[in-house]
């Protein structure tokens, strides 16, 4: 099979890589740091060799309610924005995710809260991890830390969106978005014609009619519905759980960071490693599922945990259900759209290590 | 018993004159008595029956009094958020163009929370039909104001009657439609009288014909009663629509194509 | 001299008593029953069938489509 070697941003890799995956359509808004995913659509013109439709929305409202008309017709479809623009989409994405319908849905995060920066951040993990919309509803979440990733993740992201039938989330942030990397890239796959039986295609002969919904008035199968989503998570959890680990095996110290952190923390290990610490990375790939057992294991040999994420600590809290008191856990990370440097990981994980 | 009957030998299967359609599934429609949902239900189920457009059919139901309707008619159909149905279709139309796309939308989905996606999918001359069902005034949600109430017009939420200095003046949206380019034909019909239901079938069948040849955004509001939350009855209601509503949204067509008022 | 007769079948449990074919139909044929279907309406009945031209008006206004009409040259 054919590579090819580009050098782009991370939102470009994004956008190639939905294109090379056979994706059938993307609605987006632009907004700051991720509109080239829009650009380098418009101006690859995939309609003309793929069919791809690619549409510039009057909103992010707009955009994710085009996702899930699309989504309902078993269609690949996908939308990318940040954070204010991902609050705008979150009632699309519970009804989406209500509706078992699959997607993808990119954040290349900023800071916030509010219209914030357009700096990179971490801040939004809540959201994704935690609802974001209303009612009992989880996304799959995968937090890319590469431009390799990406745009890797773009067809994985589908693989599971249609293998569970639920939204799946890429949580970026603004470096990973602009920064140029070298990434490789597999030919150009076809546009898959498998409709779901599930879908709304025009109701033939052969079958009942379909009906996307997220509404049962009856309680007793909106709570049987719950179950099964329910279900549908535990399942996740035990067979879709991905992360990577860094000099874990002899650690006495453990950070666990995602995305641009665990870059940040990678050096971090390093540093503190040439000054005889022991320290180890963890990194989740997958937000949800979180590596919560993994996470749990390593705590019996660890003496403490950082979560060195850039917001007011959201993950950290995910870290300490996973720790369950066994070792003292601490969040570490810069705000406001500054992105956390190396040597501030090492000073506060040797502040931690002294002073408690 | 369950049937009451005219003249029984006149009911034989060669004389059948008016059976409704099989495309309406055997649920009793959730609609007051007299509700103008149900007529419009039916003639859409009708024409897609006569044009055989069943397997070819994607409808979008709103929010409102007809959240429901994927149980009355028996297509393939999408359950869209309040307001959003045009986003939905927009999609569905770009993405499978050879099938038939609409929504049916009432006056708070359009008019009030919709009207971005509205206006957007209209100013797009997106490939589909907008069916517009407007009653002025919120009938699932217990009889508010609507953006399309008339001005004076008591409501839940105006119970003194709509104060266009505190509430604004009533939305004609389908006149702001049809002023853009990308809308085909716009009409406003009715379903109260057997002569305005064979008009706005006509309408719907135009606007079918037109999807097909990709002209753009069609758009058919259709004037309608509400008699549970006017607090009338359904022949009051109707008789209050005509005296009311259609002397502030009058029935006819806004918008043509140029071809037809040539001829 | 052949005369259009028409006979129209209402399904009595659907009808919502709503009156909407009653003051549609041209000749007089509808009329409301003085006794309640199981929901609690007074349904549509022809009352005088004699009359029924069989134009079908009457179901093409009917909100729930319980009128079936038929028609015969006699």
């Amino acid at each position: 099979m054919e590579k090819e070697l580009r050098l782009m941003k991370g939102n470009e890799a994004v956008a190639e890589a939905a294109i090379r995956c056979g994706a059938d359509g993307y609605f987006g808004y632009p907004i700051t740091p991720q509109s080239e995913i829009l650009e380098y659509l418009m101006e690859a013109k995939p309609w003309e060799t793929t069919g791809m439709v690619v549409l510039q929305a009057e909103s992010e409202v707009a955009a994710i309610n085009m996702v899930y008309g699309g989504a309902g017709c078993g269609k690949k479809v996908m939308t990318t924005s940040s954070s204010p623009g991902i609050s705008l989409k979150q009632e699309g994405i519970t009804y989406i995710a209500g509706a078992e319908l699959p997607c993808l849905i990119v954040n290349v995060v900023r800071g916030g809260p509010g219209l914030g920066t357009i700096q990179p951040a971490q801040s939004d993990y809540f959201q994704a991890t935690k609802g974001g919309g209303h009612g009992d509803y989880h996304l799959i979440v995968l937090a890319p830390a590469s431009v390799q990733e990406m745009a890797d993740f773009v067809e994985l992201s589908f693989d599971l969106a249609f293998k569970y039938r639920n939204p799946v989330m890429m949580l970026s942030d603004g470096a990973i978005g602009q920064m140029m990397e070298k990434v490789w890239f597999g030919p150009q796959k076809e546009r898959s014609e498998t409709v779901p039986e599930w879908a709304t295609t025009g109701k033939p002969a052969t079958r009942e009619r379909n009906i996307i919904t997220s509404l049962d008035l009856d309680p007793n199968a909106q709570e049987r519905f719950n179950q099964k989503l329910i279900d549908k998570y535990n399942l996740i959890k035990e067979k879709e759980v991905r992360f990577e680990e860094f000099q874990c095996d002899d650690a006495e110290y453990l950070l666990v960071a995602y995305g641009t952190s665990a870059r940040v923390c990678q050096k971090a290990v390093q540093l503190c490693r040439a000054e005889g610490i022991k320290v180890g990375l963890l990194r989740p790939i997958t937000l949800f599922p979180f590596p919560s057992k993994r996470i749990n294991k390593l705590a019996d040999k660890m003496k403490l945990i950082l979560s060195i994420e850039m917001s007011a600590g959201q993950m950290v809290e995910d870290v300490m259900l996973s720790v369950n008191g066994k070792v003292p856990v601490y969040h570490f990370g810069r705000m406001g759209g500054i992105v956390t440097a190396p040597d501030e990981v090492v000073e506060f994980l040797k502040s931690k290590i002294i002073g408690g | 018993m369950t049937e009451a009957t005219g003249i029984k030998e006149i009911i034989k299967p060669e004389n059948l004159v008016y059976k409704k359609t099989k495309i309406m599934t055997d649920n009793v429609l959730s609609y007051c008595p007299g509700c103008g949902h149900g007529t419009a239900h039916r003639i859409l189920a009708e024409i897609i029956d006569e044009e055989g457009l069943q397997s070819k059919t994607i409808g979008i139901s709103p929010v409102g009094c007809s959240v429901l309707l994927y149980n009355f008619l028996d297509i393939d159909w999408q359950e869209a958020a309040h307001g959003r149905a045009p986003a939905l279709a927009t999609a569905i139309k770009r993405l499978l163009p050879d099938r038939f796309v609409f929504t049916y939308q009432g006056d708070g989905d359009l008019a009030a929370i919709g009207t971005a996606e509205t206006i957007h999918a209209c100013n797009r001359g997106e490939n589909i039909l907008i069916i517009f069902v407007n009653n002025g005034i919120y009938g699932m949600t217990g009889g508010q104001m609507a953006p399309t109430t008339l001005p004076g017009m008591k409501s839940s939420t105006s119970p003194y009657g709509r104060d266009v200095k505190l509430m604004g003046n009533p939305l004609k949206m389908t006149d702001i439609v049809a002023t853009l380019p990308g809308t085909y034909y716009v009409t406003r019909q009715s379903v109260h009288t057997a002569a305005n239901v064979k008009k706005t079938k006509k309408a719907i069948r135009k606007a079918i014909q037109y999807q097909k040849l990709d002209k753009g955004t069609c758009f058919i509001e259709i004037v309608s009663n509400c008699p549970s939350n006017w607090k009338m009855t359904p022949v009051e209601s109707n008789k209050w629509m005509e005296q009311n509503m259609f002397p502030f949204y009058p029935l006819g067509d806004l918008k043509v194509p140029a071809e037809e008022t040539e001829k | 001299m052949a005369k259009i007769r028409g006979s129209i079948v209402v399904d009595v449990e659907r009808c919502k008593g709503c009156e909407v074919c009653m003051v549609t139909c041209p000749t007089g044929t509808i009329a409301m029953a003085k006794e309640v279907n199981h929901k609690g309406y007074f349904y549509a009945f022809p009352a005088n069938p004699e009359l029924c031209i069989g134009c079908a008006n009457c179901a093409m206004v009917c909100p729930d489509g319980v009128i079936t009409v038929y028609k015969t040259k006699i």
